[in-house]
């Protein structure tokens, strides 16, 4: 739609009212000309009119759309078995019990995968001869495991594992499972921190050091929070997919949203609780990737403005 | 006008392509063509050997990789060793096909019985009968009537179970998508929610970790897993059938199938023959009885 009062400064004085431009000077008593008020009045109209074309090509589109569905061969069988209401409302309480698995999986492993990914990106990027070993394992480490399916090494780690019997390694799948979430997906997120940390500019790091800061200090108060805050918006993206892929610990016999519906897809040969499960999944993401623009966006307001010097 | 026509075009195209997939029996098939009861004669269309197979000659039987002892053998199912083996080959002979006519095709248990288009002529996989898969399917008669039995390791709580409310409070497992998945839900109603696993391997290796106190599965195969793969397991029991009517495993075929009356004479002939019962005792003796869970 469009922005009202484009003219008004930041600041603006008395909020909601349009078009209250800010006088240099900061005399309070501001009347908007004939005119100004004339284009508002113009504009609005515009705005309204603009809506209700779209709402009405919307309606239009929503109704083709519809008739052409349901005209289809073969829909009411797919109603019967994609969309069948007494299989959905059976499905999305199980759905939704299971699905608590996935969200407590998602936030343990998400601050897990945040925590390891960083520490890796770091030994990738330390300085010095005698941190080779070091740089070299953390690069083995992210070459494997982002090279490595993910569903193998759920595999190996939660039907495998169990099998060494060792002395206080845990059985339970769901633990199992989120280690093997963490051990890919950290590798994932080394990446990213690491291209964050390389794309802050060596004069930086040269700045620092000048100012007699140790290189610790340089990387904590100077690289880091730079490479973190450009890096926000790929490491949400991460986020959104481990989330989706916190099904996949169902390997383990362990019921999340997806094992949930399969069983009753199993029972019932119906495919509803597939829906059911996707669109429960989906509704998760959507919140998340709003987000993820919204912090994307302030970003890059942020970097436009051209704060840094 | 170009473009109308174009249109026109594609539209018949499209409608050519739909009628073809409907001669091949794509989506949409025509609801419920109704199969002809099987009157035990149907001369005419169950000619013997040349049934209207999905390739001509050929009889194509399905099951799951890997075949379950004791089921089949060895994970082979064309050696007519093991009870559904040697069943196959028995229909297979009643519907006039040789052993060498016969091909097998894997197809996991779960897809036997989905809806959709089959590319099997019949799929003997374990699959017990029922209503909600008779919706998606045609099933031949039960050739083997079939329990349902808890297995756990020996010595632990599981094992001592004498009833179904001991089983309450213990950890359970199963496949998805069995029957067997279906009596921890609605027969003993546990108090933690049951594994469900993709595959029975994954059940029995989840038991022999001791992730899961005890599983579920068919008598058969409860005996064979504590006689061979879990051997510190022991069968606790097994479960009366639900509902009082015996649980059997049938062939599934396509539904609304040309095979089906002919697959069902040759099962019911095979019935009253003794075959089956005499198959049952050469592969299936060891499945004898356990105590009956209340």
């Amino acid at each position: 739609m469009t922005v009202i009062g484009e003219e008004s400064a930041g600041d603006s004085g008395e909020a909601g009212m349009p078009g209250t431009g800010v006088v240099p000077g900061g005399d309070d008593a501001y009347v908007p000309s004939q005119r100004r008020i004339e284009r508002e009045r113009h504009k609005r109209a515009r705005a309204r009119r603009a809506t209700a074309i779209a709402a009405l090509s919307t309606l239009v589109t929503a109704a083709v759309v519809y008739l052409i569905v349901v005209d289809a061969p073969g829909w009411p069988r797919t109603k019967e078995t994609f969309f069948n209401a007494h299989y959905a409302r059976e499905a999305l309480p199980k759905v939704l019990d299971g699905l608590w698995l996935n969200v407590r999986l998602l936030l343990v492993c998400g601050v897990a995968v945040l925590v390891l990914g960083m520490l890796i990106a770091v030994a990738r990027t330390l300085r010095g001869p005698v941190f080779f070993p070091l740089r070299v394992l953390a690069a083995a480490y992210t070459d494997f495991f982002r090279g490595l399916p993910l569903i193998i090494n759920l595999m190996i780690v939660v039907l495998g594992v169990p099998a060494l019997r060792l002395q206080g390694v845990t059985v339970d799948p769901v633990l199992l499972g989120g280690t093997a979430l963490t051990l890919t997906y950290s590798a994932y997120v080394a990446e990213v921190f690491r291209a964050g940390i390389e794309s802050v500019h060596p004069s930086q790091r040269a700045a620092a050091r000048s100012l007699g800061l140790t290189n610790r200090q340089a990387l904590r108060h100077v690289v880091l929070p730079q490479a973190v805050r450009r890096q926000v918006p790929p490491l949400l993206n991460d986020l959104v997919s481990l989330q989706k892929d916190t099904g996949l610990v169902s390997i383990g016999g362990a019921v999340d949203a997806v094992r949930a519906s399969d069983i009753i897809v199993g029972r019932s040969l119906n495919y509803t609780p597939y829906i059911v499960a996707g669109l429960v999944f989906v509704a998760l993401t959507i919140p998340m990737t709003r987000f993820t623009d919204w912090v994307t966006a302030r970003v890059d307001r942020q970097r436009a403005q051209g704060g840094n010097l | 006008m170009h473009l109308a026509q174009r249109a026109l075009r594609r539209a018949a195209s499209g409608a050519t392509v739909a009628l073809l997939a409907l001669a091949v029996g794509c989506a949409p098939q025509p609801e419920e063509n109704a199969s002809p009861k099987a009157s035990g004669t149907g001369a005419q269309t169950c000619a013997k050997g040349k049934l209207a197979t999905k390739t001509s000659g050929k009889l194509t039987i399905a099951t799951d990789e890997p075949a379950y002892e004791p089921w089949f053998k060895d994970d082979k199912p064309a050696d007519g060793k093991g009870f559904e083996s040697a069943v196959a080959y028995a229909v297979a002979q009643q519907l006039g096909y040789g052993q060498s006519a016969v091909v097998w095709q894997t197809v996991p248990f779960n897809k036997a019985f989905a809806p959709g288009e089959k590319t099997f002529d019949f799929d003997i996989n374990q699959v017990s009968i029922s209503a909600e898969r008779r919706k998606a399917v045609d099933f031949s008669p039960g050739y083997y009537d079939v329990r349902q039995a808890v297995i756990a390791l020996k010595g632990s709580k599981a094992a001592k179970a004498k009833s179904i409310a001991d089983l309450k409070d213990v950890k359970l497992g199963a496949q998805v998508g069995t029957t067997s998945l279906d009596y921890i839900t609605n027969v003993v109603k546990p108090k933690q929610q049951p594994a469900a696993y993709a595959k029975n391997d994954q059940a029995k290796s989840a038991l022999k970790n001791g992730q899961v106190d005890a599983i579920v599965t068919d008598l058969p195969t409860a005996f064979y897993i504590t006689a061979a793969e879990v051997t510190d397991a022991k069968i606790v029991g097994q479960f009366e059938n639900q509902g009082g009517t015996p649980e059997q495993f049938g062939l599934v075929l396509d539904k609304g199938s040309a095979l089906t009356p002919c697959v069902t004479s040759a099962v019911d002939a095979l019935r009253k023959d003794g075959t089956l019962a005499k198959l049952e005792k050469q592969w299936l003796s060891d499945a004898v009885d356990a105590p009956v869970l209340k």
